[in-house]
């Protein structure tokens, strides 16, 4: 990333001619974790995908070897699919139940907050788990929703084609309320002369949304936009539980995150695996890039 | 700025340090001559599964004086390549291989023996003339150009399961041949519709239904080389008879162990093509069929086929490890867990593979009385009549048919239109685990 201008035109001597401070410590603290479990296993990895399994250097051949390969090309598509719906669906929900929830007095906005965050708080995989028994109509406490819509077995609900939006309706379930929460708290930081003057000028609250509120929004959403997206392409539990749970019917070898597992578990080839993982950082960071520059993400106000 | 120089230079010493490590990337082979490690003896590590804990935990109860370290693992149920994963790590790290491993697979040599992990069984370990008292063919699954890499522990060969009562209630003969088999299905749909002559749902369908009908689907010829033909006759007139039965109704396409299946269809059973541990695991433990109802036939067969052949579904087997420095230990446990009639012939509940045995665990089973008639005469011929011609690879079939012809079953696509479809899958997952293909 490149560094900010602002802190530099900011801070009048250098930082660093100043006795420690407490900060200091406790971003050593981070440092030393980022670079234990951030740092060093990504170089590892950038070093598996350009080695063979004699750690010779191999050039690119690991990278033409996954995309060689008859699953890559599906898991691509399955992934950028999955993204689609996923982040419009983030970007659309999350913003109105944020605005919503905005609107609402204190009492009922703070239950209402809470029931959103609950699911954030339990493990991705658990929750993945209660989606698996709400979509099997069999033991489905809304069973009679799954019949209506005209499936009457968890393998009518599985579908290959419906998959991209079953992932999209868990990973939103498990992770929207989180950026619901934090949306809410973006929206408090809009001055209330600001929402009164729009008030006063005329503006009706769908206008107040469109044109001062969701203007004010916009870097947090795109802050949103990047780390979901990254995590969007590391589609991996949800596939991988429904793989389990459907004795693989539906969900094997879906995602790039599970083929790159493929390659180093079931092929011990960590090296093509590592290929896959590489790739998946690259686009995280390009897409990043573009998100940030494209909006000026680092500008001051 | 220097600061930054500096964390960056500590993050790629680290790096470099970290790559000077990890030179593990090479297995080693011991297929030519076994080398066996120092015999420094020390505790006997045990890994299985928790239905196969009751063993390992027989076996400390009668040889207290053996140090055991029992450990419990998912046993590579359905596939979870959890054995793989660990044994490729202990490889890189060249320590923590457990001594003796039981896996609820039948292709472990697949990978196995590449990695170095496996120890040969007859050069030496167990006497050949324990080894020719498994049943013909149990130990193929481990068995690679002559050398036995791991003992078989139950067989899982296919009989026809029948409900005797409504049978006999509604003056129905037990099938022999599949054309009677495919009357019977279209007779109970118009009869009695909504019961069943079986069931098409589950990834071990082809094992049951194309396995017994020599469907040559799935032929390993070597380590690493299989031949894929799903399109010639054998698979196609299989097919068409799963076809019409799942058309008329009378064949479910839902999973057995599927909640809609135990729901739905859990008390319409009339018969039911099934492995041997159908009955206790299926009728008995799941859908818990009262006692005096549940029979036994012989898988039917084409007619005018000389050779009655049936399928297999799943059977476990155990490992011992090459890196063990407890042979002596470790192969004492090995034999007991596989040949001792205390544990195999009346604690375990699959079909023993070791012949000598399934007699005790027969007799065990009719003096339980749930069965309606006798059940160790069909379950004897079947062992005997597993099709040879359907082996174990690296890549799992039963995933394969799940992936790429049960969404179209349930979407009703029919199963001869897919077996092209079902030959490019299985050709696919082949090469990528390196195998040589011949069609």
């Amino acid at each position: 990333m490149s560094s900010p201008r602002t802190s530099a035109g900011r801070a009048g001597a250098p930082l660093w001619q100043h006795a420690p401070r407490p900060g200091h410590g406790f971003v050593a603290v981070y440092v030393l974790l980022l670079i234990a479990f951030g740092v060093v296993p990504t170089g590892y990895a950038i070093y598996f995908a350009f080695t063979d399994a004699g750690n010779n250097f191999v050039g690119l051949s690991n990278f033409v070897a996954a995309a060689g390969d008859f699953r890559f090309v599906a898991a691509v598509e399955h992934v950028g699919l999955y993204l689609v719906f996923w982040l419009a669906a983030l970007v659309v929900f999350v913003v109105g139940l944020a605005l919503l929830l905005h609107r609402l007095a204190a009492g009922p906005s703070r239950v209402v907050r809470f029931l959103y965050y609950i699911p954030g708080a339990l493990a991705g995989a658990a929750s993945v788990m209660v989606w698996l028994f709400l979509l099997d109509p069999a033991v489905s406490p809304v069973s009679f929703l799954l019949r209506a819509a005209g499936f009457a077995t968890f393998g009518q609900v599985i579908a290959p084609g419906h998959l991209p939006i079953l992932f999209t309706l868990i990973a939103f379930w498990t992770g929207a309320g989180g950026w619901i929460v934090v949306m809410y708290g973006a929206l408090n930081n809009i001055s209330a002369d600001l929402l009164e003057a729009a008030r006063i000028d005329g503006a009706n609250a769908w206008q107040t949304a469109w044109r001062v509120q969701i203007p004010l929004l916009r870097k947090w959403i795109v802050y949103m936009v990047i780390l979901a997206f990254a995590g969007g392409t590391q589609l991996f539990v949800e596939p991988q539980l429904l793989a389990q749970a459907s004795v693989g019917v539906a969900g094997r070898d879906y995602s790039l995150n599970q083929l790159s597992y493929d390659f180093a578990f079931q092929n011990d080839n960590v090296d093509t695996a590592a290929a896959i993982s590489v790739e998946l950082l690259l686009i995280g960071l390009v897409v990043a890039a573009v998100f940030v520059v494209r909006s000026g993400f680092f500008d001051a106000d | 700025m220097t600061a930054r120089t500096a964390l960056l230079a500590i993050g790629a010493a680290l790096v470099l340090a970290a790559a000077a490590c990890g030179n593990g990337g090479t297995t080693t082979s011991s297929q030519n001559g076994f080398q066996p490690a120092p015999q420094t003896g020390g505790t006997l590590t045990v890994w299985v599964d928790s239905t196969r804990l009751a063993a390992a935990q027989l076996y400390q109860h009668e040889h207290p004086s053996v140090k055991m370290d029992i450990v419990t693992y998912d046993g590579d149920a359905n596939g979870s390549n959890y054995l793989q994963t660990k044994v490729s790590l202990f490889n890189r790290t060249h320590s923590g291989w457990p001594d003796v491993v039981f896996s609820t697979q039948n292709n472990e040599i697949s990978w196995a023996v590449r990695a170095g992990f496996t120890a040969p069984l007859n050069k030496g370990l167990i006497n050949q003339s324990t080894l020719d008292n498994w049943a013909a063919g149990a130990n193929d699954p481990c068995t690679t150009g002559g050398t036995l890499y791991c003992l078989r522990n139950d067989l899982a060969q296919t009989v026809l399961w029948y409900n005797a009562t409504l049978m006999a209630q509604w003056g129905y003969q037990v099938p022999t041949t599949w054309p009677q088999y495919q009357a019977l299905g279209t007779k109970v749909a118009a009869e009695h519709p909504g019961y069943l002559v079986g069931a098409a749902g589950d990834d071990f369908t082809p094992e049951i239904y194309l396995w017994a009908g020599k469907c040559g689907a799935n032929q390993i010829t070597g380590l690493k080389s299989v031949k894929v033909d799903t399109t010639s006759q054998n698979c196609s007139r299989m097919a068409s008879l799963l076809d019409s039965l799942v058309k008329n109704g009378s064949l479910s396409t839902s999973s057995v162990f599927s909640s809609d299946f135990d729901k739905n269809d859990a008390g319409k059973i009339l018969t039911m093509p099934g492995p041997s541990w159908y009955g206790g695991a299926l009728f008995q433990g799941t859908f818990k069929v009262p006692a005096g109802q549940v029979a036994v036939a012989p898988m039917p067969q084409w007619p005018g086929d000389g050779s009655p052949s049936v399928g297999n579904v799943g059977g476990g087997t155990w490992l011992l490890s090459a890196h063990s420095t407890n042979l002596k230990a470790a192969t004492a446990f090995l034999t007991w867990v596989t040949t001792a009639p205390d544990y195999q012939g009346k604690i375990a509940p699959g079909y023993p593979a070791y012949a000598p045995i399934a007699a005790t665990w027969l007799a065990n089973q009719a003096a339980s009385h749930y069965y309606a008639g006798d059940i160790s005469a069909p379950l004897q011929a079947a062992a005997r009549q597993v099709w040879p011609g359907w082996g174990y690879g690296q890549f799992s079939q039963e995933a394969i048919w799940a992936a790429t012809i049960t969404p179209g079953l349930t979407a009703g696509r029919t199963i001869e239109s897919m077996l092209p479809a079902w030959h490019d899958a299985i050709v696919n997952y082949a090469r990528s685990d390196g195998y040589q293909v011949s069609q």
